[in-house]
């Protein structure tokens, strides 16, 4: 069972999701954002004590202007692990999530000993351009996201009706705050620099891709994988039939191959 | 009433069915639709007619800048306004404007605004956009949420560029410069007037109101449409206790077109208004806005509730667009009873005239044209004359300019300085 509570931080309210029992685990969740009912929180509830802060922007969390870019949002997530109390908790990120704990573990090595980095964003390969998130219709992302994508719009454009003036401006407000702060981190291109640090990551580390990502190809994985050349232990892990929404898709497969990496 | 005469210099060529072969005129056009023997023609010819506009009396000629765009060649609107700035004498070089936040440095502005004002001899009306989500997230890459912050930090640095007699240093968080000292200058005292284009935020009506800048709304969708939102302004001018309601507190861009009847009008002009509203504003709809360029404040509003339209695209016809004000076409008589009814609907003291529309050919352009400048236009002139001192919002221009000089031709007209001339 997943609960929602607040905590405060520099005097805004941070959302943070938890539930579960077991060792400490920090999700970081992707640019689509995260509620209660997600399966992958639900999964990982039965194995591990899970925290999973929402980033300011995003759900309950208080939008917070001064968060602008990579190192302010990097430390931001140091903040919440200090203000949780946790210490040293394993840190998995998905996506714009697994591109901060990447950050975070490169810039404090020290702190971040056990990592999962599940189809993270942050790296940039012209001979794979990652597609502009930023410039997509609703109606385009499920085939993009998913390997399954009848799926994928059942969850994703299954309540949508923009026609109506009040949902649109709901709508219209979520994207501003949720896709306006990723933007901070993924626009115009999702790279920040971090294959300069890469090489600071001692952590044993993680690495899941869906096979089918459309968004974030495999391709992606060998590139984290040659960069990550201190790292303490590197696993890597394709789940067939999965796109880029892993959590969605095969909640259980990320379960199963964070315990065959021993965490 | 004051007047400018406003080319978006579309590109004239995109083909018939441009609406079903590509996904968009703007950002991602395709760029072999762009073929520049052609352009080396329509560049010129667009000058002319800007440079035609100021010679029939029009206050003022404008460009503005636009990126990877079909309907608008003018990524630098500067380029333009010098090649103006040297062909005319009168008339206002309305520069509606340079998004402030695309510039690096900034300064940059407040130099090439400087050069413009000082070679045209003070006739310079700047603009400073924040720009379209198009042009400034998806074309020059700014992130949108910050796109309003580096906006803003963009103003503060050139109006000090301007006014500060001595070099300072600008802290800034998007630009650090150790030693700002603005060389040249602007001839108009502190700098020149400032129109800001806004599209109905309330951050944008107090920018204006606070600083005595002009509010100026460019729709395409006309003056019926534009009611609500400047009322809006208008209110906000009350609330914020500013020192008047000057009509100059507000621009308006307007397509017209003028004839000597009205059917000739859609005889003439119809193709080439329907080019511009079906096939120019065929843009893909991913573009439209990126997510965080909006404030939440200007989202909650409602002013974007016609975004929902945009996914259901229906091809506009000459009529809808003349009974739904988008466009103001007819003879010269009907053209002055719509134009009244808009500056007085709208309070507005200046027009922004679009009189070339889409792909209008060089003749047509220049007859709607002398048409308003000689029987539209004088009978507007008076209109607001509680108002007619108000010179805040626009140039102030030299007395005594000084004229490009005759070409000088061959050698033979050098003047003779030194000593000796050798063969």
């Amino acid at each position: 069972m997943i609960t929602e509570r607040a905590i405060t931080l520099r005097e805004r309210r941070v959302a943070v999701l938890e539930g579960g029992a077991g060792r400490d685990l920090v999700f970081l969740h992707g640019a689509g954002g995260l509620t209660a009912d997600d399966p992958l929180l639900r999964h990982l509830a039965a194995r591990y004590r899970v925290h999973a802060p929402l980033l300011p922007g995003f759900g309950a969390s208080e939008d917070a202007p001064e968060l602008r870019g990579m190192l302010d949002v990097t430390l931001h997530g140091f903040d919440v692990i200090d203000a949780l109390g946790l210490a040293r908790p394993l840190l998995v990120g998905h996506s714009m999530g697994g591109m901060i704990a990447a950050e975070m573990a490169a810039i404090a090595p020290r702190e971040v000993e056990e990592l999962a980095l599940i189809a993270p964003a942050g790296l940039w390969r012209d001979e794979h351009p990652i597609p502009d998130l930023f410039a997509m219709l609703p109606h385009q992302l499920p085939a993009l996201l998913f390997h399954d994508v009848a799926l994928g719009e059942r969850l994703l454009t299954g309540g949508l009706n923009l026609e109506d003036p009040q949902f649109l401006i709901g709508f219209l407000v979520r994207n501003a705050r949720q896709l306006g702060m990723a933007g901070k981190l993924l626009f115009p291109i999702p790279d920040r620099g971090l294959a300069d640090r890469l090489y600071r990551i001692r952590a044993r580390t993680l690495l899941i891709w869906g096979e089918s990502d459309r968004l974030i190809p495999p391709v992606y994985a060998d590139a984290f994988a040659a960069g990550l050349t201190a790292a303490a232990a590197l696993h890597r892990v394709l789940i067939p039939a999965c796109g880029h929404l892993v959590g969605a898709e095969r909640p259980e497969a990320v379960l199963t191959a964070l315990a065959q990496a021993g965490f | 009433m004051r007047f400018t005469w406003f080319n978006l210099m579309p590109w004239p060529d995109l083909p018939d069915d441009f609406r079903e072969r590509y996904r968009s005129v703007w950002v991602d056009i395709d760029s072999r639709l762009f073929e520049p023997r052609r352009g080396h023609e329509v560049y010129n010819t667009y000058l002319d007619q800007l440079e035609y506009a100021a010679s029939l009396g029009f206050d003022g000629i404008g460009c503005n800048e636009h990126h990877q765009n079909g309907y608008g060649l003018m990524p630098s609107p500067n380029l333009i306004a010098a090649a103006l700035a040297r062909r005319t004498r009168d008339a206002a070089i309305v520069v509606l404007g340079n998004s402030i936040a695309l510039y690096n440095p900034p300064v940059r502005v407040a130099e090439e605004f400087a050069m413009l004002d000082v070679i045209s001899g003070g006739r310079l009306v700047a603009g400073f956009p924040v720009g379209t989500s198009m042009d400034t997230n998806y074309c020059y890459g700014q992130i949108p949420a910050l796109t309003r912050e580096k906006y803003a930090e963009a103003h503060e640095l050139i109006i000090r560029a301007w006014r500060e007699p001595e070099p300072f240093a600008f802290n800034g968080r998007y630009t650090k410069l150790r030693y700002v000292n603005l060389w040249p200058r602007p001839l108009q005292k502190p700098h020149p007037p400032i129109h800001i284009p806004g599209g109905g935020s309330v951050e944008t009506y107090d920018f204006c109101i606070d600083n005595t800048y002009s509010y100026s709304y460019l729709s395409f969708s006309g003056y019926l449409r534009a009611r609500a939102l400047m009322e809006g302004y208008w209110e906000r001018v009350a609330q914020r206790n500013a020192a008047d309601s000057s009509p100059y507190r507000a621009g308006f861009a307007q397509t017209i077109c003028v004839a000597e009847t009205d059917a000739e009008a859609e005889r003439l002009y119809a193709e080439h208004v329907l080019y511009f509203y079906n096939r120019c504003l065929h843009i893909f709809p991913g573009f439209a806005d990126a997510p965080g360029y909006r404030t939440i404040k200007t989202i909650q509003s409602g002013a974007l509730a016609q975004y929902g339209a945009r996914f259901r695209y229906q091809p506009m016809t000459w009529k809808e667009l003349i009974e739904g004000g988008h466009v103001i076409a007819g003879s010269p008589a009907t053209v002055r009873q719509r134009m009244e009814d808009l500056i007085r609907g709208l309070r507005v003291g200046n027009i922004f005239c679009l009189l070339h529309v889409g792909n209008m050919p060089n003749e047509k352009t220049m007859y709607s044209t002398r048409l308003f400048a000689e029987r539209v236009m004088p009978a507007l002139r008076g209109m607001w004359p509680d108002y007619a001192g108000d010179d805040r919002f626009w140039c102030h221009p030299l007395e005594n300019p000084v004229m490009p000089a005759p070409l000088a031709r061959g050698f033979a007209a050098a003047p003779a300085c030194g000593a000796e001339v050798s063969p």
